[in-house]
C-alpha cells in the first residue's frame, strides 16, 4: 500500500478533502439564530489525521456532520477528492457515503440494541447492495477480527459486551465498506479509562492497514498531540489557529490556544498548576462577541480586536492563526504557584 | 521492611472522616450488584482526598452511601460505618441525617451539576433553599444578604443582580458555580465533589479548581474529588486512593501515587494515558476490560488483566503498606520477612 504514512502526510498529494469557507448557522428553538460554524477552512491530506478541539459547543460536532453530509451548509463548499458535494449528483453522493464512515462518541446509543452484531456490521454493505449474504457474512468476521474481537461475537446483542467492547463493533460497522475517510466523534471519551489506550491503538493500527484519513474530535489535548498529525483549535465557531500539531503544540500563538495548552492538567504532582490563564466565561453562540470572539478573555486585547474580526495568517509553515497581534505576542512565561 | 514500615504513623488529630470496610450493595432483578465492596478511607482536615478509578468502579456509590442517598429500593449499605466528627452516618436516621447532616455538614457537588439546578427557579430561591432549610438566615432579607455572600465567594460577577436570574442564562461554567455555592451554603465539614469539571473547558476547569483551592483554605473543608482525570488529581488533591471494582486497590500521598505506584493496575493506568509533550505512537494498553459487579472474581479484582499476577492472588489480597501512609491491595506488595 503507498498510502500510509498517517505521521507526516500532507506534503505532494492533493488534499482528501477541502472545506472552505463553511458556514453554518441553526435556527434557535426560541428564535434567533446559533452560528454553529462560522467561515472556517481547512483541508486534510490522505492518510492524515486531522483533530477538532475547543470548548464544549464550539462547533466540532455540526462540522463534522457537515462533512458527512449529514446537515447542509448555511454556506461555503466541502470537496472532496476535488469534487463540491454541494453539487454532486446523486450518485457521486452515494459514492461519497461509501468512502466517508463515521465513529461516534456513545457506543451505546449508536448500536441499535435489537441487531446481532453480524446484522450491525453488515447493514452499512446490504444498505450499499454490495455482495451476497456469504459474502457480507465474510466481511463481517473479517472485520471482527481486524478489531481483536471473537468469531462468537457475531452472533451477540450490543447489550452482551462491554462498553469497549461496543466500540469495537462500532468500529467494525464503520470499516466494513473499506472507507477512505473516517470521523471519529469523541471515540473514547464514553470508555472506561483502562481501555481507552486499547480502541485507540487500534485505531492507528487500521489507519496504517487500511491507509485511512481521519477527522477526530477530541477535547483531551494530550491525546490530540499523540494521535494527530494536523489540528484545528476552535473558538465559538471560529478557527482560532490550525496547523502541523507538531508546530502548534510546540509554538502555540493565538492566545485561546496558549491557554488551552497552559490549563492541560497534568499527570504530574509536581507540576505547577497554572494560575489565572485567562478568566471570563466562553461567550454564546447565539451572540458572539464582536470583532475577535476571545476578546473580551483576551490578556492582550487592544481595540481593533473589539471591532475587527482577524484574519488568518501562516505564521509558520502551514500554520494559521487569525489573531490580531499573533506576530507580536510571545507565550506567557506561566504564572504559578506550586500544586499543593 | 522494617516493623515500623507497616504499623501506620500515627496522625496528629482523629480524622475528619473515617470509612472503614464500607460495603453497599444495588439489590436488582439481575443479582446483587456488589458496588462498593470493603472500602476504607480517611480524610483530614482540610485536606483533599482524590478517588480515582474508571467507571462503573463505585466511586459515585461510595459518595451517596456518605449522603445516604443511595437509589432506593435497591441500594443498601450492608456493612462498614462512615465516621465523620465522631458520628457514623450509617447509625442515623433518616430525620437526623436531614435535619444535621445532609447539605448541612456534608454536601456533594454531583457529577453533572448542568442538570442538577431547578430551569423554573431562579438562582437565589436555589441557593437560599439551604440557608432557609437550616434555619441559618431568617427573612427574605437576610436570606438574600446571605445568598449575595456566598455567591461572591464562588465568584460570580455581581451576584446581586444575577442573584434573580435563571439557570438557562448562566453558562455552564457559572452553572457549576452556582452548584458549588449550594454545596457550600451551609460551610459543611466535608464536600464531596463528583467529577465537578469534566463537562467544563480546561480553561474553565482551570479556575474551579482555583475555587476548590480558596475554599479550602478559608474554611479547612474536607474535600473528596472523585474523578477519572489523573491530571486533576495530580493538580488538587493531597491523598488519592485508587478505586478498582468496588474495592480501593491503593492509596496514598500524591507524589507516592504518581512517583512510586505500586498496584499493577495503577502502573497500567498511569502507563496507559497520552502525557503531553512525550509523544508515542502506541499506547501501553492494558488488556482485557473490567470484571462484572455482580459476579466478581474471588481473589484480586485485577487479576486477569494483571501482567505480574501469581497462584496467590486467587486469594484477595489485604491492604500492605509500602511505605508511610502509602497502601496497595496487591500480593507483590507484601512485605517479606
Ligand atoms: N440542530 C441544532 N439546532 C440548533 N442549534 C444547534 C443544533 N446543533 C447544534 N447546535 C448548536 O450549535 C453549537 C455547536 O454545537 P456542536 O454540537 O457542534 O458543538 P461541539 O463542539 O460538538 O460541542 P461538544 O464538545 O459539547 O460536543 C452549539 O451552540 C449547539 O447548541
Ligand atoms: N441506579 C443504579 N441502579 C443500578 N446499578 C447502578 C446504579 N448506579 C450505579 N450502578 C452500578 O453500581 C456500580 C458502581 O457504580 P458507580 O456509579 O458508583 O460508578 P462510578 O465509579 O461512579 O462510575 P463513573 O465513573 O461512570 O461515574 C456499577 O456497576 C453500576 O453499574
Ligand atoms: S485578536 Fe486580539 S483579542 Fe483576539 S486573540 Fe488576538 S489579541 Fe486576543
Ligand atoms: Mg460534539
Ligand atoms: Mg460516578
Amino acid at each position: 500500500m503507498t498510502m500510509t504514512m498517517p505521521d507526516t502526510a500532507v506534503a505532494a498529494t492533493a488534499p482528501l478533502l477541502e472545506i472552505r469557507n463553511l458556514t453554518k448557522r441553526f435556527n434557535a428553538h426560541g428564535g434567533g439564530v446559533v452560528r454553529a460554524v462560522e467561515n472556517v477552512s481547512f483541508s486534510i491530506g490522505r492518510g492524515e489525521t486531522f483533530a477538532l478541539v475547543g470548548e464544549s459547543g464550539c462547533g466540532k460536532t455540526t462540522l463534522t456532520k457537515l462533512v458527512l453530509g449529514l446537515e447542509k451548509p448555511t454556506s461555503g463548499e466541502i470537496l472532496f477528492h476535488g469534487a463540491d458535494l454541494a453539487t454532486a449528483s446523486s450518485k457521486a453522493m452515494h459514492g461519497y457515503r461509501r468512502q466517508a464512515q463515521a465513529v461516534f462518541q456513545d457506543p451505546y446509543s449508536s448500536l441499535n440494541p435489537r441487531m446481532r452484531v453480524s446484522k450491525i456490521i453488515a447493514e452499512p454493505l446490504m444498505a450499499h447492495g454490495i455482495g451476497d449474504r456469504d459474502s457480507q457474512r465474510a466481511r463481517v468476521l473479517e472485520m471482527l477480527d481486524v478489531v481483536g474481537l471473537p468469531k462468537t461475537a457475531a452472533d451477540l446483542y450490543p447489550h452482551e459486551f462491554s462498553g469497549g467492547q461496543r466500540q469495537r463493533v462500532a468500529i467494525a460497522r464503520a470499516l466494513s465498506l473499506k472507507p477512505a475517510f473516517m470521523v471519529l466523534d469523541e471515540p473514547i471519551s464514553a470508555l472506561d479509562v483502562s481501555v481507552r489506550a486499547q480502541i485507540l491503538n487500534l485505531l492507528a493500527d487500521i489507519q496504517d492497514e487500511f491507509g485511512l484519513t481521519y477527522l477526530i474530535v477530541a477535547h483531551d489535548l494530550a491525546l490530540v498531540e499523540h494521535f494527530s498529525s494536523s489540528v484545528g483549535v476552535m473558538y465559538l465557531g471560529s478557527m482560532a489557529e490550525l496547523g502541523p500539531t507538531e508546530s502548534v503544540f510546540s509554538h502555540p500563538k493565538h492566545p485561546y490556544t496558549q491557554a488551552l495548552l497552559a490549563s492541560v492538567p497534568r499527570p504530574d504532582p509536581d507540576h505547577r498548576a497554572p494560575v489565572g490563564v485567562i478568566y471570563g466565561e466562553i461567550g454564546s453562540a447565539m451572540a458572539p462577541p464582536p470583532g475577535c470572539k476571545f476578546h473580551p478573555r483576551c490578556p492582550y486585547a487592544v481595540d481593533i480586536c473589539k471591532t475587527t474580526p482577524p484574519v488568518d495568517r501562516e505564521l509558520a509553515p502551514g500554520q494559521l492563526v487569525a489573531c490580531h497581534l499573533a506576530e507580536t505576542i510571545v507565550p506567557p512565561v506561566q504564572s504559578s504557584i506550586a500544586p499543593l | 521492611m522494617t516493623d515500623a514500615a507497616i504499623i501506620p504513623a500515627p496522625m496528629q488529630k482523629p480524622p475528619l472522616l473515617k470509612v472503614e470496610n464500607l460495603k453497599t450493595y444495588l439489590y436488582l432483578k439481575r443479582g446483587v450488584v456488589r458496588a462498593v465492596d470493603g472500602v476504607d478511607l480517611e480524610v483530614a482536615e482540610g485536606e483533599t482526598l482524590g478517588i480515582v478509578g474508571e467507571s462503573g468502579s463505585g466511586k459515585t456509590m461510595t459518595s451517596l452511601s456518605m449522603l445516604r442517598l443511595l437509589p432506593k429500593p435497591s441500594g443498601r449499605i450492608v456493612e462498614g460505618s462512615i465516621t465523620l466528627d465522631g458520628t457514623d452516618l450509617v447509625k442515623l436516621s433518616e430525620d437526623e441525617m436531614v435535619r444535621d447532616w445532609r447539605g448541612r455538614r456534608i454536601s456533594m457537588v454531583s457529577q453533572d451539576p448542568l442538570t442538577s439546578l431547578n430551569p423554573v427557579f431562579s438562582i437565589g430561591d436555589q441557593v437560599g433553599a439551604p440557608f432557609r432549610y437550616h434555619k441559618l438566615a431568617q427573612g427574605r432579607g437576610a436570606v438574600r444578604k446571605a445568598v449575595e455572600a456566598v455567591l461572591a465567594r464562588v465568584r460570580i460577577p455581581s451576584p446581586a443582580k444575577r442573584i434573580d436570574d435563571y439557570p438557562h442564562q448562566f453558562s455552564g461554567g457559572m452553572r457549576q458555580r452556582v452548584v458549588t455555592a449550594m454545596a457550600i451554603a451551609c460551610s459543611p465539614r466535608l464536600l464531596i465533589a463528583d467529577e465537578p469539571t469534566s463537562a467544563l473547558d480546561v480553561t474553565i476547569q482551570v479556575q474551579m479548581m482555583e475555587l476548590f483551592r480558596e475554599l479550602q483554605r478559608d474554611s479547612g473543608v474536607g474535600i473528596i474529588m472523585i474523578t477519572h482525570d489523573l491530571g486533576v488529581a495530580a493538580g488538587i488533591c493531597h491523598r488519592v486512593a485508587v478505586m478498582y471494582a468496588g474495592r480501593v486497590v491503593e492509596s496514598g500521598d500524591v507524589r507516592e501515587i504518581f512517583r512510586n505506584p505500586a498496584h499493577p493496575y495503577t502502573r497500567g493506568l498511569l502507563n496507559s494515558i497520552p502525557h503531553l509533550g512525550r509523544k508515542r505512537r502506541r499506547l501501553e494498553a492494558i488488556a482485557g476490560q473490567p470484571p462484572s459487579l455482580i459476579d466478581p472474581p474471588r481473589g484480586c479484582r485485577f487479576a486477569a488483566r494483571c501482567p505480574q499476577k501469581m497462584a496467590r492472588c486467587d486469594d484477595y489480597p489485604p491492604q500492605f503498606e509500602v511505605a508511610t501512609g502509602h497502601k496497595a491491595a496487591c500480593w507483590l506488595a507484601e512485605p517479606r520477612s
